[in-house]
């Protein structure tokens, strides 16, 4: 193999093992086990309820997992709320509503968590914030308040607002549902462009175009169990299982 | 989108005459015509004995020759100018802070301009009409001067808004001892409008930090501190305002040693504070509550902790959605505080009642009350319609 991807050279940055997450009797995730390695851009698909947003979610505690491991950039994740907050340094989220400050301006949104957790000065956190904004392509946007654009623009400022951490993983949880379709370019050629800067990326998404031209390990979800794992070619042009068949049919039909 | 070659038309404007409106409102059919003429008459039929009692029987001097009281109960009248200057700054700083902040739209403040006009309209002397009116310049000067283009007055009106209070009260209460400057006058003399404006203003002020705190504890994971601010709030939730009152002038000598000897008005300003940030705190959780959780999680996922995720995002946006009930809870309390009178201060109602013990002013009951709730009318209407389009040009309440 000459074409062998950068990425698995890498020592894996997170790892998952035996994942287990319950809300209340209802058993969401059963035993998880993944690795991702730097760089590495992973593409997770599944039927709605099948646990692919709970999962991420785990990754930066927005969920807490009950059973199994979950290891982040070298550190586990527990209950130590030093080692919860040293994870979401280290990790960017974005969501499907974009939950950007709706009283703070663009600038504000992207420059408050640099200020705030990473103590930088305000001239430094506001370049980098302008750097920023030019590379999502929304520099004059950043007076403005999150309310007065587009859900597109807000998507792109909620990346930005990410990015502004300097995170080595980024975490997206269907970053285009919620998105008008003329929308959805606008948001998905910068995750391109952020996939092939080397950044490490998960991404919770039924874009499958996206997934063909930029993934490189496809992961299919049901029933809180991964189904499937395989290259993008691998995933559309021979899926093994029967379920993964079956739901492709229904996203490619149309 | 149309193509750009289509005429952009204006959208179609109503103008209106007043006879338009006339005949468009109240008499466009001949039913509509018989039944405003009906509801004339009866207006005029119920509204006539009030205002032939208003303009010929009623005998307003007993207003007129106490009108001081009315206005500031027993302070001393060689030290009213320090009343002056606390109404005149308060003139100047609202006026400031809303020509900062309501940048083009100051036009609903010109509603607060309306207060001391109406006062104005009371049979004060010449002079203090005069005096009274001058709030108005000082008040306008403050919205010119907050309306130039300056970026840092809006933290200026907020620091000045805060240094105004403690400069109010020492002013009003006093600050070097029997003689000097200015010499203490005791809140026992403290009294009238200026005691009910007082007692308002302050409790709204220290029970606003309580409240939030309160409202904030309430939710928090920590069991002893939920405890402690759900029974606190439930607690005085759950009792009316008069026996607070009650308690802290029967009960708080009780509790503190018997060489200390908290002054009637400290004790009224303790029980309105602790009345108010009761119901303060469950407007704020109202106002916490209506934050979607997809702000935490934004905020928890930047690395933001607790204490930052609720200083930088949560509580500016609950505080700004509850704006709208604190302005209504501030008219409230206002209303409330007439009930220290059984503290025997003397705030405006309990002015009313002293002055009608006066043999002098006998069957003068009408007049008093009449007047006492004119005031009270005039306070709570102008601040509650003030707010109302302060609201709607800031866009408070939305999100």
């Amino acid at each position: 193999m000459t074409d062998k991807p950068i990425y698995e050279e890498q020592d894996p940055i997170i790892v998952c093992r035996d994942v287990q997450k319950w809300y209340g009797d209802f058993h969401a995730l059963k035993g998880i086990n993944m690795e991702v390695r730097k760089g590495e851009v992973i593409v997770i698909f599944g039927p709605s309820g099948s646990g692919k947003s709970t999962f991420i979610r785990t990754i930066n505690r927005l969920e807490e997992h009950q059973g199994g491991q979950i290891i982040v950039d070298g550190i586990e994740l527990t209950h130590d709320v030093k080692n919860i907050e040293s994870i979401r340094k280290e990790t960017g989220m974005v969501f499907q509503q974009f939950n950007l400050f709706p009283h703070l301006t663009v600038m504000q949104n992207v420059t408050l968590a640099p200020l705030q957790v990473r103590k930088q000065d305000k001239e430094e956190a506001e370049k980098t914030a302008m750097e920023l904004l030019e590379r999502v392509g929304i520099p004059e946007q950043a007076n403005k308040f999150p309310g007065q654009l587009s859900g597109g623009q807000q998507q792109r400022v909620a990346i930005a607002r990410a990015l502004a951490m300097k995170p080595k993983i980024m975490l997206f949880d269907e970053p285009t549902s919620a998105l008008d379709p003329e929308m959805i370019k606008e948001v998905l050629d910068v995750m391109i462009e952020l996939a092939k800067s080397g950044m490490t990326m998960l991404v919770v998404t039924h874009e499958m175009g996206f997934a063909r031209s930029v993934a490189d390990t496809l992961y299919f979800f049901d029933e809180g169990q991964i189904v499937e794992k395989g290259s993008p070619e691998d995933i559309y042009n021979n899926p093994q299982e029967d379920r993964t068949k079956l739901f492709l049919s229904q996203i490619l039909q149309h | 989108m149309t193509t750009s070659t289509t005429e952009v038309l204006a959208p179609p404007t109503e103008r209106y005459t007043v006879l338009g409106w006339l005949r468009r409102n109240l008499f466009g059919s001949i039913g509509d015509s018989i039944l405003t003429i009906i509801a004339i008459w009866l207006t005029y039929a119920m509204l006539k004995p009030s205002l032939s009692w208003g303009f010929s029987v009623a005998k307003w001097t007993v207003i007129a020759d106490n009108l001081k009281l009315f206005m500031v109960g027993r302070y001393p009248a060689e030290e009213l100018w320090r009343v002056w200057v606390v109404l005149y700054l308060l003139a100047a700083v609202v006026g400031f802070t809303w020509g900062a902040w309501v940048k083009g739209k100051e036009k609903a403040g010109y509603v607060l301009l309306g207060i001391p006009v109406f006062l104005a309209l009371l049979p004060f002397s010449p002079t203090i009409r005069m005096m009274i009116l001058a709030l108005d310049l000082f008040g306008f000067l403050g919205i010119i001067l907050g309306r130039r283009d300056n970026p840092k007055f809006k933290n200026w009106s907020i620091i000045s808004l805060l240094l105004y209070f403690p400069v109010g009260i020492l002013l009003i209460g006093g600050l070097t001892g029997e003689t000097g400057f200015l010499p203490t006058v005791k809140p026992d003399l403290w009294g009238g409008l200026m005691l009910t404006i007082l007692l308002a203003v302050i409790g709204i002020i220290f029970s606003f930090p309580i409240g939030v705190a309160l409202a904030l504890g309430r939710q928090s994971k920590l069991p002893i501190i939920s405890w402690f601010s759900v029974g606190v709030i439930e607690l005085v939730r759950g009792v009316p305002l008069i026996t607070i009152l009650f308690m802290m002038d029967l009960m708080l000598p009780l509790f503190l040693p018997a060489e200390i000897r908290v002054e009637g008005v400290i004790r009224a300003f303790v029980a309105i504070t602790l009345f108010s940030a009761a119901y303060m705190a469950e407007n704020v959780r109202g106002g916490l509550q209506a934050i979607p959780r997809g702000q935490y999680e934004a905020a928890h996922a930047l690395g933001l902790n607790g204490f930052t995720t609720m200083a930088f995002i949560i509580l500016p946006q609950a505080l700004k959605a509850v704006i709208p009930i604190l302005v209504s809870q501030f008219i409230g309390l206002l209303k409330d505080t007439t009930l220290v009178m059984i503290l025997s201060l003397f705030d405006v109602l309990g002015i009313g009642k002293s002055v009608l013990g006066n043999p002098e002013y006998v069957g003068t009951a009408k007049e008093v009350y009449v007047f006492v709730a004119a005031l009270f009318w005039v306070l709570s209407y102008g601040l509650s319609y003030a707010s109302q389009r302060l609201e709607t040009s800031l866009g408070v309440g939305e999100r």
